[in-house]
């Protein structure tokens, strides 16, 4: 037991415990907040596994940017708040999915890499940035055009149609719901 | 000449098609053809004749048709003297019969086919004659029978004409049945059907007596049913129906004639079998007494005539039964005998043509009003009598005195018995149709030329024919037509002087009974005699309610009884069985096959609409599917 | 025992905790209704995914796994975005964003 394995059963612990309430909360704005607690715990898992950088890149943009897109939109959709009203029928059987999933990742993991070590090495920053800008340059670029397209597509989406007349644009796009209602 | 021989029977043969064909058209309605192609068989006949009387040899040529090494089918000629002699008579008696038809059938309807019938005839016949083998003779022997048939029916729009020809063709053909086997068996003991190798190997014993008994009975009794032999004679005498020209023809001269000619041809598988002979003989001799019998009550004179020559035939057959020494005579016997008694006819077809009946009760004193025909009738009746010089003694004195000189003292008297009645019918019938008072209503006078032509010419044969046989001529008949050695029999005036007084004292008794006309038949004083006579000796009604109505009722019920329930049945149940299956089927399509089709309909409907809740439409439903198949995938790929 | 100075770790636990936050999304994936907790479950998971690639490339000492990690965070900021845009649409026609109530494609 190694002073590391102790910090990080402490993390993960509060990272699971998050996560767990996260997708079991009633109130979606705690749901959110769990989020955010889990998500460090991960970037302090990374830290804790020396990858420094991708510790700092999680946070920036995962708790600094994504969290708050996704209270932005709790906000503007008015998320109601409740039980029955966050939680479908197939309760049971998600739970039963999910525990067998578990069980199955669990038991693959200790039957293959029962007891290996990690011999931890600090990955420099710059050693990162010569990686991905030597090795992994296209990938790069094509991730940047992905967001790029992200950024556009979602721009579009989003926004109010300025058609001539306004009443019926918005419902050119669903279609008439009314009439395939059986 | 000789190699012109088989235009005899083919001119004829080749006229009937031209008269078939073109006779309607033609100025004569065809009997100009038939006239000229037996004219034509005449003159070559006349000249093979006089070949034989030259001293010529026999010729046989035959044409293969084919040969299967078990049977040969061949056609050839075989001519010796017997030929010879039967050409001549079969083509000069039908010249005649056809000449005396262009006047005795003026005006008929159907002219042209008679014409056509009776050259089809001739050839036939010739056919048969000339025959070398025993299946061509075959054929000649059907189809003379054949065309019987059809000119007996002449007028079959009487239904007792049609009735006639029929009777005459089923009994001929009863004694075909026999003769058909005989040829079989002959053929098959000999290993062959000519005629001329049949005879070599009978005469050499090659084949056993026994199978030569068995064959020649069983070719005789084809002679029985075609010359009217006892028990088939009873067709002759119902055959008269047919015009007078074609009994002339056919039922004396030739076809009848063609049983005799075929024991004639054939003697040598005969002669060797005693029990043949016998047989012969026996039928010969009964034949003669009971038509001469049956002769004496006719009132028909065509029926006079027809027993009569059922009588003179069974001469010749008996004659031929008395074995080698009655061959000569026999055959001489039909040689002569074809020329009278085809002349008697034309006589009496010259008198029924004039009185319009054939029954001499209503004849009567004619000698006068037909002259011609009242001489050349008594010319043929003496011939038949047997009355010299006339041809007929020399041919049935010679029978009789070969029946004495062989010992068959049995046949000796029932031929002198016979001679006898033949006398007393023949001077009966003369007595009533020339003599006394004419007892009828029309007007009677002599016949045109072309009938009296014939007659006059038949009569002169009559009179010379007999000399070619007579026993003080060198050479002639035996010369030319003779079994084993040539006989030269001494002449015993005693016989011939017995004869011809049994003859005249026959004529006595006639006279005696029928000079003068009486209103009672003279014979009813014989009483139940009488009667058995004029029935026929009850022959006609065994056959027809003992043989022919039980089987032809007793079959033809039990022929419809089958065809109702048998065979109808089968094809009712047949149809009935159909019928339930097809029901079944029906069962089977509706129920099973539609219900197959029916229930997939129904399981795809019930599967989809179990199916449709899959689409729930939710997507976290489908979600849920997704990761539990890629758990099972997962554990799949990576365990298994 | 413990050492505080060796700095090694034991791979199975950086695995396990990726297997317990991946088996927490997949729950919250299949039985949150509102849609914006779907997308914090589906985030969850992408997190999940890095803790893994992250353990393996210290595990084979090779930057890749970290780089790749990266990537994966770059592309769940796109995904959110449009995921968050789309919902956005739906809400403005629907009045909703319960997943349950948009299945047009229900029999």
């Amino acid at each position: 037991m190694t002073s590391q394995e102790i910090a990080f059963v402490i993390v993960a612990g509060i990272g699971s415990l998050a996560a767990l309430r996260l997708v079991t909360s009633k109130n979606v704005v705690h749901a959110a907040l769990y989020l955010v607690l889990t998500l460090a715990m991960v970037a302090g898992v990374y830290l804790l596994v020396a990858a420094e950088f991708l510790a700092w890149v999680q946070v920036l943009i995962y708790v600094g940017a994504i969290v708050v897109l996704l209270l932005f939109s709790l906000m503007l959709t008015k998320a109601p708040i409740g039980r029955e009203t966050l939680d479908n029928q197939q309760r049971g059987v998600a739970a039963i999915v999910g525990a067998g999933v578990l069980a199955g990742l669990v038991f693959l993991v200790q039957d293959t890499f029962r007891g290996t070590r990690i011999e931890l090495q600090q990955a420099k920053t710059a050693d990162v940035g010569i990686s991905i800008f030597r090795d992994f340059v296209l990938p790069f670029e094509v991730v940047s055009v992905l967001l790029l397209a992200a950024l556009v597509g979602a721009v579009v989406i989003a926004r109010k149609d300025e058609a001539p007349s306004g009443g019926e644009s918005r419902r050119t796009i669903v279609g008439p719901r009314q009439e395939v209602r059986r | 000449m000789v190699k012109f021989a088989w235009l005899i029977p083919s001119l004829p043969l080749a006229a009937f098609f031209l008269i078939v064909f073109f006779g309607k058209r033609m100025p004569g309605k065809g009997a100009e053809v038939g006239i000229v192609a037996v004219g034509a068989g005449l003159v070559i006949s006349l000249g093979i004749f006089w070949h034989f009387v030259t001293g010529g040899g026999p010729e046989v040529h035959s044409l293969t048709f084919f040969d299967l090494k078990s049977f040969r089918l061949e056609i050839g000629e075989n001519i010796d003297g017997l030929t010879a002699v039967m050409f001549v008579v079969v083509t000069l008696v039908s010249l005649c019969v056809q000449v005396y038809s262009t006047a005795y059938m003026h005006g008929d309807s159907r002219y042209t086919w008679y014409f056509a019938a009776l050259s089809l005839f001739t050839g036939s016949m010739l056919n048969l004659v000339i025959a070398d083998n025993l299946f061509q003779l075959l054929v000649g022997w059907e189809l003379v029978g054949i065309c019987s048939y059809l000119l007996i029916g002449h007028w079959w729009e009487e239904k007792e004409n049609s009735n006639a020809a029929i009777k005459a063709f089923i009994t001929t053909k009863t004694g075909d049945i026999p003769f058909l086997f005989g040829i079989f068996v002959l053929t098959f003991a000999a290993g062959t059907a000519n005629i001329p190798e049949i005879q070599h190997l009978a005469e050499n014993h090659e084949i056993a007596t026994g199978t030569l008994t068995v064959a020649a009975l069983l070719l005789f009794g084809g002679a029985i049913g075609k010359s009217a032999q006892f028990p088939l004679h009873v067709w002759l005498p119902d055959a008269m129906a047919g015009p007078t020209p074609v009994s002339a023809l056919i039922h004396a001269a030739t076809m009848v004639a063609a049983g005799v000619y075929l024991v004639g041809r054939l003697f040598s598988v005969f002669a060797p079998s005693g029990h043949a002979l016998a047989f012969v003989g026996t039928i010969g001799s009964i034949t003669m007494l009971i038509a001469a019998f049956l002769a004496m009550v006719q009132d028909d004179i065509k029926r006079v005539l027809a027993y009569s020559t059922v009588s003179q035939l069974a001469y010749m057959v008996a004659a031929l039964g008395l074995g080698e020494h009655g061959y000569t005579p026999g055959l001489f016997h039909l040689f002569t005998h074809a020329f009278f008694k085809a002349l008697l006819f034309l006589g009496g077809g010259s008198v029924i043509h004039a009185v319009h009946t054939n029954n001499m009760s209503e004849m009567g004193g004619l000698r006068k009003k037909m002259p011609i025909t009242y001489a050349t009738f008594g010319v043929a009746t003496l011939a038949l009598m047997g009355i010299p010089p006339f041809a007929g003694f020399w041919s049935k004195d010679e029978i009789i005195a070969t029946a004495f000189h062989t010992h068959h003292y049995a046949i000796w008297v029932v031929t002198l018995l016979t001679a006898m009645l033949t006398a007393f019918y023949m001077t009966r019938a003369v007595l009533l149709t020339f003599y006394g008072e004419y007892r009828g209503n029309g007007h009677p006078h002599e016949s045109p030329k072309a009938m009296t032509y014939p007659m006059l010419l038949l009569a002169g044969l009559s009179v010379v024919a007999g000399f070619v046989g007579a026993p003080f001529v060198s050479g002639g008949f035996k010369s030319w037509v003779h079994f084993g050695a040539i006989e030269h029999e001494p002449f015993s005036y005693a016989l011939a002087v017995l004869s011809v007084g049994v003859g005249l004292a026959g004529v006595a008794i006639g006279y005696r009974l029928y000079a003068t006309y009486r209103e009672r038949e003279p014979l009813t004083a014989l009483g139940p005699g009488y009667t058995l006579l004029v029935n026929k000796y009850y022959l006609d009604d065994l056959y027809m309610k003992g043989i022919i109505r039980p089987i032809q009722y007793g079959i033809s019920r039990w022929v419809n009884w089958t065809n109702q329930n048998i065979l109808d049945g089968a094809v009712n149940a047949a149809a009935w069985l159909t019928r339930k299956l097809s029901l079944g089927v029906d069962e089977v399509d509706r129920k099973v096959v539609d219900g197959a089709v029916n229930g997939i309909a129904f399981s795809a409907s019930k599967t989809g609409g179990f199916l449709k809740y899959i689409q729930s439409g939710n997507v976290q439903r489908y979600a849920v599917f997704l990761f539990v198949g890629v758990a099972i995938l997962a554990i799949a790929i990576t365990r298994l | 025992m413990i050492s505080l100075l060796a700095a090694t770790i034991r791979l199975p636990f950086l695995l396990i905790f990726a297997a317990l936050l991946f088996s927490c999304g997949v729950y919250g994936v299949l039985a949150r209704r509102n849609a914006v907790l779907v997308l914090m479950s589906i985030e969850l998971m992408l997190n999940a995914v890095n803790v893994n690639l992250v353990a393996f490339s210290g595990y084979l000492k090779t930057l890749t796994g970290q780089v790749f990690a990266l990537f994966v965070i770059t592309v769940a900021a796109a995904e959110v975005g449009i995921g968050l845009a789309i919902v956005i649409l739906i809400y403005r026609n629907r009045e909703t964003i319960n997943v349950d109530e948009v299945n047009l494609l229900k029999w």
